[in-house]
């Protein structure tokens, strides 16, 4: 017996109840349709509903909370010996328990952990035959009742479509319940984090070393948790990068829009689509092996000193990424400049480019704004590239020639590879977290109220 | 009075002064004209250099240096596949240590070659997997013991750079990875034709390596593939419903405008925080394995999840009020209005949708890296609870090795990403020109 052969049976016990009662309906109505409230499906639907509904209820608890009730038994009948013996963690002793389960032939040796493992399995074995009998005989009960009800005049349809609206209102739920678990996640670890960094050694602190020892007789810094110089690099490099896509995203949009015919916008658009479609990674790779490595040769030659991993690379590869992003919202905010204005500037003598630099871009500025808003926020939270080209160390400079670190980075290289919750060190990454959350969020809400305040002026 | 008179004189259009200013301008619309040019021909320089880079790089991890050698398949190493039986022939096959096989050829070929320093230098020049080579040829065929053949053997992944030009051999020997001897035992064997550059399906069909050579993409791909299935699994119907609730019943309220606010915001979320979502939410209230699809899976499709609902709105939207009309007037409920004439007319644009989506999550890196997808797993992951690395993921620990070899295998392994997102990306555009329609 396993989880997935009780849901099979569920499965199964739901079909049979659908072909069940839309027999007993239709031989109910004396085999005509006409005679029915619903169509003789609609009974199968209500029938297999009825069944699912409640059986999915209890195999979810089982599915949820099964583990962790059966780990909790177990648990608390081992000795105190082998606490002691693992340091203390109940997580290292399930380890040696499972593995003792999995394997028959394990080198385990220990007697009260092979004990544990026999319990383990008989306690497992219960629970989910409990689990299968009681999800299987509340889809029976929910059977019982359904097919008691099917009768000629039941109406089954609007039964059912209650159902599935609940469903759909549900499922629309969910991207609310995202945000809420972000949120949640973020300010939960964050303030287990605060608990022992304050609030204002976080933001105002100009020392960022997160290195803290693990034994209490090791030599290492005390940990400090200043994010200035963090915010400051992740600052550096979208300036850069603003300075690359801005111009090149703009002009671009411009020149797509207002000079370029129809055959090179045909060109073009997808060329930029496709820039826009290159994963993160690719550019990452682009910018360590290629780009960084031309600066740092370039400045060998002109006798400046880059670093091999300069916020520069960085910055101008992810100008790069955001060239399209930039160009594409521009080219929106410019269309949906009415063409009367452009044409009256015409009209009086204006060349084309005083039209556009006098008239169209003013009228279109607050969605170019809007884009400018939406692409920094993208760059402060691109995370790929930064890993890849920028440095670790978190350097506090406007230099744009030396390696500076990002928010995002330190999140990367405080979290991969470590287990535990519980340092300080990995608390940090969500109060990082939580910073870069509010700062793009506050930078999208601008955003979008600025390109919407902007569209009711000519609509 | 001669102030007046000056000001009501008409503007004299070929004045020389209008002349230059009519010219200045027109050559300040020429520069404007020329810089919108320039900023798009950058755009596409740079969309060149770098496929043309990773290409270039790229195509030559498809391809791996072999060296031909005369293997005698010894009776003393492997046994006699006629006085045993077949189990016990195997287990001394795979026992045998093959090295003393490829040892003995390389004496044959260079018998001048002494000392024991040189003659393991000698055997660094095959790869390690030459061995499994080898004892596999012999497993397949035993009746092999007892000759000799000439059997293609693949090289260490320094010849290979060699045949391929990457090391350059006029550089000073200290500043070489191959010493002058390898050289020199290298361009022996090239004289007698024995190197050979060939089409390598290792790297399409074995999974990670430390040994370039031996390094492949499948055991990614199938990652991947897991992944995605789950998000596809997650987010699609969950997406789907969520767009039909919104646009087909959804009454007006504060609840409804929450949800709209809230799906274009986290539609701008940056992806490391869905990736710290996963970390706190799927590992560490749920206990979910880590480095599982499973858990990938689930974090991007909470990413994907808003691209979905976006495009299936207007996709929904798009579909005339006439045919609701039309439906509801034939006697069906809103629910059979919606199921039965709305989602499908709106499926392509739905299905559209759902393929950028996904191709974007197939691209996706760091949500990954959060939950722990970063490991170096070799093994083929057969299920969505096996520990797995993606395709995206592969390319960053690969982009970190520090050998020179693994710089083409990454960017053949981004070949074949790109690849992937081209073909999705062309399968969107196919089925919006194939079922658009314009009502």
């Amino acid at each position: 017996m396993t989880s997935s052969a009780i849901f099979l049976f569920l499965v199964m016990l739901a079909l049979g109840s659908f072909v069940f009662a839309r027999q007993k309906a239709l031989a109910g109505a004396g085999g005509d349709p006409a005679k029915l409230h619903s169509l003789p499906r609609h009974y199968g639907y209500f029938a297999a509903t009825c069944v699912l509904l409640p059986g999915l209820f209890a195999f979810g608890i089982w599915v949820i909370f099964g583990n962790s009730i059966i780990e909790g038994l177990i648990l608390s009948g081992v000795p105190d010996r082998v606490f002691e013996q693992n340091g203390d963690q109940a997580t290292l002793v399930l380890n040696r328990i499972r593995l003792a389960v999995e394997n028959p032939n394990s080198p385990e040796t220990d007697p009260d952990i092979l004990a544990a493992a026999a319990k383990f399995q008989a306690i497992y074995l219960k629970g989910i035959w409990a689990a299968f009998v009681l999800s299987i005989s509340l889809g029976l009960v929910g059977l019982y009742v359904a097919v008691n009800r099917t009768k000629p005049d039941f109406r089954a349809r609007n039964k059912f479509e209650r159902v599935v609206l609940i469903t759909l209102g549900m499922s629309s739920v969910i991207a609310i319940a995202t945000t809420l678990g972000i949120v949640a996640s973020l300010l939960f670890e964050s303030l287990r984090f605060f608990q022992e960094v304050s609030i204002a050694e976080f933001v105002f602190g100009l020392h960022w070393s997160p290195q803290t020892a693990l034994r209490a007789d090791q030599v290492a810094s005390a940990g400090a948790f200043g994010a200035v110089p963090l915010f400051a690099g992740t600052l550096l490099i979208s300036f850069i990068a603003m300075l690359v896509a801005g111009p090149i995203g703009l002009l671009a949009a411009i020149y797509l829009t207002q000079y370029a015919s129809q055959r090179m916008r045909k060109i073009a658009k997808p060329m930029l689509e496709v820039l826009a479609g290159v994963p993160t990674v690719v550019y990452g790779f682009f910018a360590a092996l290629t780009v960084a490595p031309l600066f740092r040769d370039m400045g060998i030659t002109l006798g400046l000193d880059i670093a091999s991993e300069s916020a520069l690379a960085a910055g101008i590869v992810m100008g790069i990424m955001i060239i399209p992003f930039v160009s594409s919202l521009s080219d929106d905010a410019i269309t949906a400049v009415p063409k009367s204005l452009k044409d009256g500037s015409l009209a009086l003598g204006a060349t084309p480019s005083e039209t556009i630099k006098q008239v169209v871009l003013p009228a279109a500025l607050p969605g170019i704004v809007g884009a400018f808003l939406l692409a920094i926020s993208r760059a402060v939270g691109e995370t790929m590239i930064v890993v890849m080209a920028a440095g670790m160390q978190p350097n506090l400079t406007a230099n744009p020639f030396e390696a500076v670190t990002t928010v995002t980075v330190q999140i990367v290289a405080l979290l991969t590879g470590d287990q535990e919750f519980d340092s300080a060190k990995t608390l940090s990454a969500f109060a990082l977290g939580l910073a870069l959350f509010v700062s793009t969020m506050v930078l999208n809400v601008i955003a979008l109220k600025i390109v919407r305040k902007y569209r009711e002026v000519y609509d | 009075m001669s102030d007046n008179a000056k000001e009501i004189k008409p503007t004299d259009w070929h004045s020389p002064e209008m002349n230059a200013r009519i010219k200045r301008r027109y050559r300040k619309e020429k520069w404007f004209k020329g810089l919108g040019f320039t900023a798009v021909i950058l755009a596409a320089m740079f969309l060149v250099t770098l496929i043309g880079r990773i290409a270039g790089d790229g195509l030559y991890g498809f391809v791996q240096t072999s060296i031909e050698l005369d293997i005698p398949f010894e009776e003393s190493i492997l046994g006699n596949p006629r006085e045993m039986s077949k189990a016990d022939f195997e287990e001394n096959v795979r026992r045998a240590n093959m090295l003393r096989i490829i040892d003995a050829s390389l004496q044959g070929h260079f018998p001048d070659v002494k000392s024991r320093r040189d003659r393991r230098e000698l055997l660094r020049m095959v790869s390690t997997g030459a061995r499994a080579q080898i004892r596999d040829m012999v497993l397949a065929n035993p009746s092999l013991v007892g000759t000799t053949e000439r059997v293609r053997l693949l090289a260490s992944d320094d010849v290979d750079q060699l045949r391929k030009g990457r090391i350059d051999a006029s550089e000073p020997e200290a500043n070489r990875k191959v010493k002058d001897k390898e050289l020199g035992w290298y361009q022996k064997l090239k004289e007698e034709g024995r190197v050979s550059l060939n089409f390598h399906t290792t790297f399409l069909t074995s999974g990670d390596s430390r040994d370039p050579e031996l390094a492949g993409i499948w055991g990614a791909t199938v990652g991947s593939a897991l992944t995605l299935l789950v998000t596809l699994a997650i987010a699609f119907p969950i997406g789907v419903l969520t767009a039909i609730y919104l646009e087909e019943f959804a009454p007006k309220n504060r609840l409804t405008d929450l949800i709209e606010v809230n799906i274009n915001n986290l539609a701008a979320v940056p992806s490391i925080v869905f990736g710290l979502l996963g970390l706190a939410v799927f590992l560490g209230v749920m206990h979910l394995p880590r480095s599982a699809p499973l858990v990938g899976g689930l974090t991007l499709a909470l990413m994907t999840l808003p691209t979905i609902i976006i495009a299936s709105r207007a996709s929904i939207k798009a579909v005339p009020p006439s045919i609701r009309d039309a439906a509801r007037g034939l006697g069906a409920s809103p629910m059979q209005v919606v199921f039965h004439h709305v989602v499908p007319l709106a499926m392509p644009g739905i299905l559209t949708g759902t393929i950028i989506g996904m191709a974007q999550a197939l691209g996706e890196t760091a949500p990954l890296l959060m939950i722990g997808m970063v490991a170096f797993i070799v093994d083929i992951p057969g299920g969505v609870t096996d520990a797995a690395t993606a395709l995206p993921v592969q390319i960053f620990l690969w982009a970190d090795s520090p050998e020179r070899a693994f710089v083409e295998k990454t960017s053949a392994a981004i070949l074949v990403l790109l690849t992937f997102l081209i073909a999705m990306n062309g399968l969107a555009i196919w089925l919006r020109q194939k079922f658009e329609q314009h009502w």
